[in-house]
């Protein structure tokens, strides 16, 4: 179920186009071609090595494919840098967090906000008039993010010492503070109990209705995934096996025998 | 009593001289992980050009204001032909680069401005000063206060800044900081210039102690110990370090000095150094292994 090329550009915010990925001879993903419209959670699912995380990170620029290309916002990239993904309003979070775990909550959410930064260094060192303007905004932007994340509390806790669940919350709330137009997230639920998890989905949610932010995110518990995404694509073995709404994904055949193994 | 006093207090003083060179190398290591073999060079570099500028008849506050554009337009230099082309490889490929980028800052210094040895007077008095009866270099104390002042302004700059953020979340973990567009060239540029800027701090103070002449470069043998003590990635492990040093090499060349003849002070803080080695391999408030060196 792709959609057909006919589509009008302007409602696509991401197609991943042929795309290729090996490591050593060992193919992490063959040919893979899927698109994610502005507006919809996009979810990838499949077992473990279908080459998810490895999506994600030719997605930012971690990985450079070996074929193919990403169309994202009407530009055509073969590779994308990832500072410039961030700039161009990719933001991403990690499988196993990659927080400043020696810096506070608020520090963290802050430098989330570094691409927005115009003033120098030697205007913010001096505190001129422009600088603190500047400086004033930002936090009031890291501050809603933590109205809105419901971080507060933990505002000014330094991060490595936050339990595991809210940590989660604060890389998100740092992806989250550029204002980007597509989000990334590895696993968001990862390591979670039923009330996180529960608390978490209803925050990508609400990101991505109220925000108006873009998600495509990888995750494991499909009972989740097929509440939360209005678009699912299946990986197995770096293929793409099934990409439709829940309902559609959940009749396949393919994917029933990958995904759930029962002819295995 | 008061020899002892006098001893601990002098060597302390006169290790925050230590302190001043070892923080360039701090800044530098902390947010690429580089051992910058350069520091030495160019702090002989700053002052030197500080003195020529301030010598051909500028007044000094200018010529220390030039002596920091150069420094800051040497970063730039420096970052585009020397860490970007060499980003992700080794540590030691990147150690030996700076080897050699401290020939030629070296170089260039003694091709431009001569190999002479240039008087520099702050206008330090350079008399001692009795506090009860222990006697305390008044240089020294003024030497202490400017690597107080120069630590307090980087905390400042580190804490109370975004790019203080930025260069802190670099420093912690450098792939989330690309992920979420920190820019890690200009990250570079800044930590560069500003350890180019602690350094001609440092080469002015050691200038006007002992002349701004070529074996200042080799004042970055006298920060090794101070750095493996205190740590390669704490600013406060740089100041604690050469606290140690200093405090420990004039207390040895007074106590064990006269059973030994003399002469411990070139070489006593290198075996306490590797006393530390065998106890705390990453120093007093370091994190990471030495192996990134």
């Amino acid at each position: 179920m792709t959609h057909p090329t006919s589509t009008i550009a302007s409602e696509l915010l991401l197609d991943v186009r042929s795309v290729s990925l090996a490591f050593k001879g060992v193919k992490a993903i063959s040919d893979l071609s899927f698109s994610v419209e502005r507006g919809e959670i996009c979810a990838l699912i499949g077992p473990n090595g279908a080459g998810k995380s490895s999506l994600l990170n030719i997605l930012n620029g971690v990985y450079l494919a070996d074929s193919g290309e990403i169309v994202f916002a009407g530009e055509h990239f073969h590779r994308i840098e990832p500072l410039e993904a961030a700039r161009r309003g990719i933001a991403r979070t990690f499988q196993n967090n990659a927080l400043f775990k020696k810096m506070s909550v608020i520090d963290n959410i802050l430098a989330g906000l570094a691409r927005h930064t115009a003033s120098s260094f030697l205007a913010q060192g001096l505190r001129l008039p422009s600088a603190r303007r500047e400086e004033a905004r930002l936090r009031e932007q890291a501050e809603d993010i933590l109205a809105f994340l419901d971080l507060q509390p933990h505002r000014h806790v330094v991060v490595g010492t936050l339990p595991y669940g809210v940590q989660k919350r604060v890389e998100l709330a740092r992806a989250l503070v550029g204002r980007p137009t597509l989000l990334l997230l590895d696993e968001p639920l990862a390591g979670m109990n039923a009330g996180e998890k529960a608390e978490m989905s209803g925050f990508i949610a609400a990101i991505n209705r109220h925000l108006g932010v873009t998600v495509v995110l990888i995750e494991h518990d499909v009972g989740i995934v097929m509440n939360l995404a209005g678009h699912i694509v299946v990986l197995d073995y770096g293929r793409k096996i099934g990409d439709g709404t829940p309902a559609q994904v959940r009749a396949s055949p393919d994917v029933i025998a990958a995904y759930l193994g029962t002819r295995h | 009593m008061s020899l002892f006093l006098e001893t601990l207090i002098g060597g302390l003083l006169a290790g925050t001289m230590y302190s001043l060179v070892a923080i360039g190398f701090v800044l530098i290591y902390k947010a690429s992980g580089v051992f910058n073999f350069a520091q030495g060079s160019i702090l002989l570099f700053s002052a030197l050009l500080l003195v020529t500028l301030h010598e051909a008849g500028l007044p000094f506050v200018l010529s220390a204001a030039l002596t920091m554009l150069v420094l800051i337009a040497g970063a730039v230099v420096i970052e585009h032909t020397v860490l970007r082309p060499l980003a992700n490889r080794s540590p030691m490929t990147l150690f030996m680069a700076t080897l050699g980028l401290s020939y030629v800052v070296e170089g260039t210094a003694q091709g431009l401005m001569g190999a002479q040895v240039h008087a520099l007077d702050l206008g330090i008095e350079d008399v001692p000063i009795f506090f009860g009866d222990v006697l305390v270099s008044q240089f020294d104390l003024i030497a202490a206060t400017t690597a107080g002042t120069l630590a307090l302004v980087l905390a400042l700059l580190f804490n109370r800044t975004r790019i203080g953020i930025s260069l802190r979340a670099v420093a912690d973990d450098t792939r989330a900081a690309l992920s979420i567009g920190i820019n890690l060239n200009r990250i570079w540029q800044i930590v560069w210039a500003v350890a180019g800027m602690v350094g001609l701090v440092a080469g002015v103070m050691w200038g006007a102690r002992q002349g701004v002449q070529f074996s200042l470069s080799l004042v970055v043998l006298k920060a090794l110990p101070v750095l493996i003590i205190g740590g390669f990635t704490s600013i406060g492990g740089a100041i604690v370090g050469g606290l140690i040093v200093g405090a420990a090499e004039n207390l040895a060349e007074t106590y064990i000095g006269p059973f030994i003849g003399g002469g411990i002070t070139p070489w006593f803080p290198y075996v306490l150094a590797i006393a530390f080695l065998y106890v705390r391999p990453a120093g007093l408030f370091g994190e990471r292994a030495l192996e990134r060196v």
